[in-house]
């Protein structure tokens, strides 16, 4: 069970507003986030892997407490090792495909399988300039998956890849994300997406201050 | 002709260059990230070279380390060390007096890569000098080579704080800038133009290479 409740005030152009979130996900549960732009959706997801830090509130994964901020108890990204895909996806230019995996993890198998999900095995010598937008997009989801976590959280992931490749893509990743017992929390503008894939969603609204 | 000075110069620009880039990398990713005032200052002071006369910073200097009084006659007095009018003076000098063109063109190159990229890092449980080492520094290299080769052409063609701190001692602190003006006053007109003309090639041989090494996307240290 993860355990999250936190509040987080937000700068955006027009005044202030807070996120402000109480919510369990089961373990290995997967969950739609989705709600309107600015209100927060990045923001949390980088709450919940440490890159950022709310003004109140305790996040617990399974009974280890990640975040308390009443009792000073914040652990570090590193620590706390969420799989994470950047909207941006963040890759890192000066390293191939093999070489972004490898950076994450040293399972050679784990490796040959992520790829052969992604549709990457044949481009393993690529650096990011070198691919397209949805080639980029699943290196991504596979280098956040190369160190099998078991949180993963996941920024817009399929926003560039066209239907017939994200239909196959998400078909492959429901099996990994079971194997893995994973929980996996997935922001998404996208109403129908996600169908098939998600047993919960979580809209994120924009509170006014 | 006495080749002496010209050797000087580069011996103090390779070291003062490899000195400051083993400060000025960590100062430079330290400065890139966030903002408090307590940064601000320390980047102004170390910006202000930049803009300050260097017969100023020379005299402050001059000041500070003279063996008479203060923190120079304590170096004297604990350690043997003296600044004024000898060689490790001058890389002290050349350090100060060129770190900006090592810290600022390596802390724009932070600051323009995307916080993403360490984020990412990070979250695949690598450490913040992991991070360094293998992603930030490998996808700034042409502002690293820029930086470092901009330091060591600045530090060839420093004249007023190496007068000022160092005089004009042969083999000890006569560097190429002030041989050239040295041999000027003798009316030695030959010297001076080789002098010169040795300075002038090796500065543009350098200033040319940045720009074929970086594909011609070179940034001028002020950008």
């Amino acid at each position: 069970m993860i355990d999250i409740a936190i509040e987080k005030k937000l700068k955006v152009y027009h005044g202030r507003q807070i996120l402000k979130i109480d919510r369990q996900f089961a373990n290995g549960s997967i969950t739609k986030i989705y709600g309107p732009s600015g209100a927060g959706k990045t923001t949390f997801l980088k709450i919940i892997a440490g890159l950022i830090s709310p003004e109140k509130g305790r996040i617990a994964v399974n009974n280890t407490t990640w975040l308390d901020t009443n009792i000073n108890i914040n652990l570090s990204p590193q620590k706390r090792k969420t799989g994470f895909v950047f909207q941006d996806y963040a890759l890192f230019p000066n390293m191939t495909v093999a070489e972004h995996l490898a950076y994450a993890t040293d399972d050679k198998d784990w490796i040959k399988r992520l790829l052969i999900l992604g549709k990457l095995d044949t481009l393993t010598n690529h650096k990011p300039a070198h691919l397209s937008g949805g080639q980029q997009q699943r290196l991504a989801i596979l280098r956040a998956l190369a160190i099998k976590p078991k949180m993963l959280l996941m920024d817009e992931p399929f926003s560039a890849l066209d239907p017939d490749m994200k239909a196959e893509l998400t078909i492959g990743l429901k099996v990994v994300f079971r194997e893995l017992s994973a929980t996996v929390l997935i922001v998404s503008h996208n109403p129908a997406e996600l169908d098939g894939l998600v047993d919960g969603e979580l809209y994120i609204s924009d509170l006014s201050l | 002709m006495d080749l002496s000075p010209i050797w000087l110069t580069l011996k103090l620009a390779a070291i003062t260059t490899l000195l400051l880039l083993i400060v000025g990398l960590p100062v430079a990713w330290w400065l890139s990230k966030g903002r408090s005032f307590f940064k601000t200052i320390i980047e102004a002071i170390i910006t202000m070279p930049l803009v300050l006369p260097p017969s100023v910073l020379g005299f402050y200097l001059l000041l500070a380390f003279s063996p008479q009084h203060g923190l120079g006659k304590w170096l004297q007095n604990t350690f043997d060390i003296q600044f004024v009018f000898s060689f490790q003076g001058l890389v002290l000098a050349s350090f100060i007096y060129s770190m900006p063109f090592m810290v600022g063109p390596i802390k724009s190159a932070l600051q323009q890569l995307p916080a993403s990229l360490a984020q990412a890092s990070y979250t695949l449980g690598k450490t913040k000098w992991q991070t360094f080492k293998n992603i930030l520094i490998p996808n700034i290299k042409p502002s690293l080579l820029t930086a470092v080769v901009l330091t060591f052409a600045h530090t060839l063609g420093e004249f007023g704080v190496v007068l000022m701190i160092g005089g004009n001692i042969p083999r000890v602190t006569r560097v190429a800038s002030i041989a050239v003006y040295d041999s000027v006053e003798r009316m030695d007109y030959a010297s001076a133009n080789a002098y010169s003309l040795i300075l002038f090639c090796i500065t543009f041989i350098m200033v040319i290479s940045v720009f074929v090494f970086n594909k011609y996307q070179a940034k001028s240290p002020l950008e």
